[in-house]
């Protein structure tokens, strides 16, 4: 079973503006059968304001393809068509609280459907760049065409190449010997061969709502603070001097520093701070940083 | 969960409780080493004797050394078909089907890669194999031909006793992947030409993690894992005791119950295909009906999609499979499906349903009364269907901007 958030469960078990607009004045239709998915979109716009007065869909595909639709409609609602087109296919999956990566394909089949729809209002011809190939990577929906064609304009010749250029093969790694297949075979069209001996490294997939760096860092600070009660007991105390990506700097002051249990208390506060940030955090006293940077300069 | 109603027998079963019992003594006092001297494996020993004998009474093969324990049903087709190959390395093609299990199929399409031609014997709108087909692609290239006994999605039964006289009559080796079939239907190898044989312990009732290759005296093999002794070099590692009895246990059962699934089992099924179709228009049975396991109902119900069915199902506490794409994460449904040539419209929305001896009639019943609102709450957001029925044209009436 997938793990869908309690709002995508929500929307597909009750889901908003199912079904036809009867005098809907803008309609789009996309999706593929054969993958499983179609959407028609149909809405109603006020011709003189743009803004849309109601929106309904009708959707043949799984749970989280329902859960898109009812919830882009929800949001659509009331916005003119120029807001409606800032949404983006996050957007929907935010507003979802997050899609299983397998499932992002569903949020973007909801604004493509939201482009469809304002071309047809506005008399356009909406056409779709999309070219399917088969489906190299799951987790970034990603197929054999793009990937070839990426590898070719871009004269790539490492796993990490494609990582970095199209996502594919940067979340499970379970993709890497299709990829490695497809290296070859473009890069033998050229007489060339690909470079395998480097380790790759992972994506980490951008979550919901993460925190900004600002906030990320006021909460270390909060988190710091709340810990400094107790040293203080003991009369020492903690500072929090940088924060580094995952690496946290501080100062540990009276009757802390050079304590035997310095160490240990380090541990402590490293292990509450990656409990509420959810991510691998060290803690590291500034002065080893500052003996690093000295050892460096005076090896120069 | 006490309520929940489990349909989905052939995922995996429930394993019984008078076997998890005969299985905990092996994780305690019993947990020598069965290949070790002292008195500590020596009984464990003799339990896994015992199991093999069960699993060889429960398969009607004509030794008890030709049952080799393995991990699983995929490693026993792995080492079958990898065997095959290298005990006649001469050899360069294999046989197979477009509606194996991917255990098979995966395989095979790797070995493509590698240099072997692999011919996929193509099946019919009922999923049903053309034999003449099959006979013309036999000769002394083949090393081996892996067929399923019994399909896992629509429950087919091909003729696999008869195709393995026909591939002995060309001196080429049989496998079939019977994982399916053992325990539902009577199995008796000893009279059949078949040379090698897969089985998956958590397919009748034993735990997951343990399976066996029957491997007829005589035949060429070469393991898949080499090292140390047991399952006599044939498949090394130290045995998976517990599950090994497990197993054995198991075996004995299903063969008491054969009959069961014959009769309670199969009427269970057959009510359950006809009150849904009853009640719900534009649904069918995938598969062929007359010739298929006892336990497995798939229907196709047309214009909507599994996964949607499944979580509706499972809300009402009633757990299925399906062959749509978005169950597995990818992007194509059910190669078995697309094999019979069943339209995308209907293949996305098959749902299976499979028993086995631990359900019972009220429960039938009750997903006779559960199914047909779910289908029609479903349609009523499907693009395909109109106020009163799918749309006429589909195709023309919805054709979205790419497909």
């Amino acid at each position: 079973m997938w793990d869908y958030s309690d709002t995508v469960k929500e929307h597909f078990f009750n889901p908003r503006n199912a079904g036809a607009i009867n005098d809907a004045n803008a309609i789009g239709d996309v999706g593929s059968i054969s993958c499983g998915d179609a959407l028609r979109l149909t809405l109603k716009v006020d011709p003189n304001t743009d803004v849309i007065l109601e929106a309904g869909f009708q959707t043949f595909g799984c749970g989280s393809a329902i859960a898109s639709s009812s919830a882009l409609t929800e949001m659509i609602k009331g916005k003119t068509v120029d807001e409606a087109l800032k949404i983006t296919n996050q957007d929907i999956a935010d507003f979802l609280g997050g899609l299983p990566p397998e499932k992002m394909h569903c949020s973007v089949m909801g604004r493509e459907a939201l482009q469809a729809a304002i071309a047809h209002y506005r008399g356009e011809e909406w056409s779709d760049d999309h070219e399917e190939g088969a489906l190299v990577c799951k987790c970034f929906a990603i197929d054999a065409v793009m990937i070839e064609n990426t590898v070719r304009d871009n004269q790539l010749t490492t796993i990490q190449d494609v990582i970095n250029y199209t996502k594919a093969g940067g979340g499970c790694s379970s993709c890497h010997e299709a990829i490695e297949e497809i290296l070859t075979k473009v890069l033998a069209e050229q007489g060339q061969k690909p470079d395998f001996s480097q380790p790759t490294e992972q994506v980490v997939p951008k979550k919901p709502y993460a925190m900004t760096n600002l906030q990320r860092i006021r909460r270390i600070e909060m988190i710091i603070e709340s810990i400094r009660p107790q040293l203080q007991r003991d009369r020492g105390d903690v500072e929090l001097v940088d924060v580094e990506g995952n690496t946290v700097y501080v100062n540990m002051t009276g009757a802390c520093a050079g304590c035997q249990l310095e160490m240990q208390t380090l541990g402590g506060i490293q292990q509450r701070l990656m409990e509420d940030l959810g991510e691998v955090i060290r803690v590291i006293p500034a002065k080893m940083r500052e003996q690093q940077q000295l050892a460096q300069i005076q090896g120069v | 969960m006490t309520d929940a109603i489990y349909l989905d027998n052939n995922a995996t079963t429930m394993v019984d409780p008078s076997i998890v019992e005969t299985m905990l003594p092996f994780f305690t006092e019993q947990f020598g080493n069965p290949s070790s001297m002292h008195s500590f494996g020596n009984k464990v020993g003799f339990a896994v004797k015992k199991a093999r004998q069960q699993v060889q009474s429960l398969l009607g093969a004509e030794f008890d050394s030709e049952i080799v324990f393995t991990s699983c049903g995929t490693e026993s087709d792995s080492t079958a078909i990898l065997s095959a190959l290298k005990a006649y390395p001469e050899r360069k093609e294999i046989i197979t089907t477009v509606v194996e299990h991917p255990a098979v199929l995966t395989l095979c399409d790797q070995l493509s890669k590698e240099g072997y031609k692999v011919h996929k014997l193509s099946v019919d709108d009922k999923g049903r194999l053309d034999l003449d087909e099959y006979k013309e692609l036999l000769d002394n290239k083949v090393a081996i031909v892996s067929v399923m006994w019994a399909n896992n999605e629509t429950g087919t039964l091909f003729p696999v006793e008869q195709m393995a006289e026909m591939a002995h009559a060309h001196g080429v080796l049989f496998h079939t992947d019977a994982v399916q079939a053992v325990g539902k239907i009577p199995v008796n190898l000893q009279q059949t030409k078949i040379d090698m044989l897969s089985l998956s312990g958590h397919k009748l009732h034993a735990p997951k993690g343990v399976g066996v290759l029957y491997l007829r005296r005589g035949v060429r093999f070469r393991p898949l894992l080499r090292g140390g002794h047991q399952e006599r070099g044939r498949r090394a590692g130290t045995e998976n005791t517990a599950s090994i009895v497990a197993l054995g246990h198991a075996s004995d059962m299903a063969a008491a119950h054969l009959t069961t699934e014959n009769t309670t089992v199969k009427a269970m099924r057959d009510r359950l295909e006809a009150g849904i179709l009853a009640a719900v228009p534009h649904c069918f049975v995938t598969g062929d009906v007359d010739n298929r396991l006892p336990n497995t109902a798939n229907i196709a119900f047309e214009y909507i999609e599994g996964e949607a069915i499944l979580m509706l199902l499972n809300k009402a506490g009633i757990a299925a499979s399906s062959g749509s794409a978005c169950t597995s994460g990818s992007l194509e449904p059910s190669h078995v499906m697309r094999a019979m040539g069943i339209p995308y419209t209907a293949a996305h929305g098959t749902v299976r349903f499979s028993f086995s001896r631990y359900n019972t009639m009220a429960q039938v019943e009750r997903v006779i009364e559960v199914v047909p609102p779910i289908i029609a709450q479903l349609r009523k957001l499907s693009p395909y269907w109109g106020e009163n029925g799918p749309l006429l044209e589909p195709d023309k009436a919805f054709l979205p901007v790419y497909a």
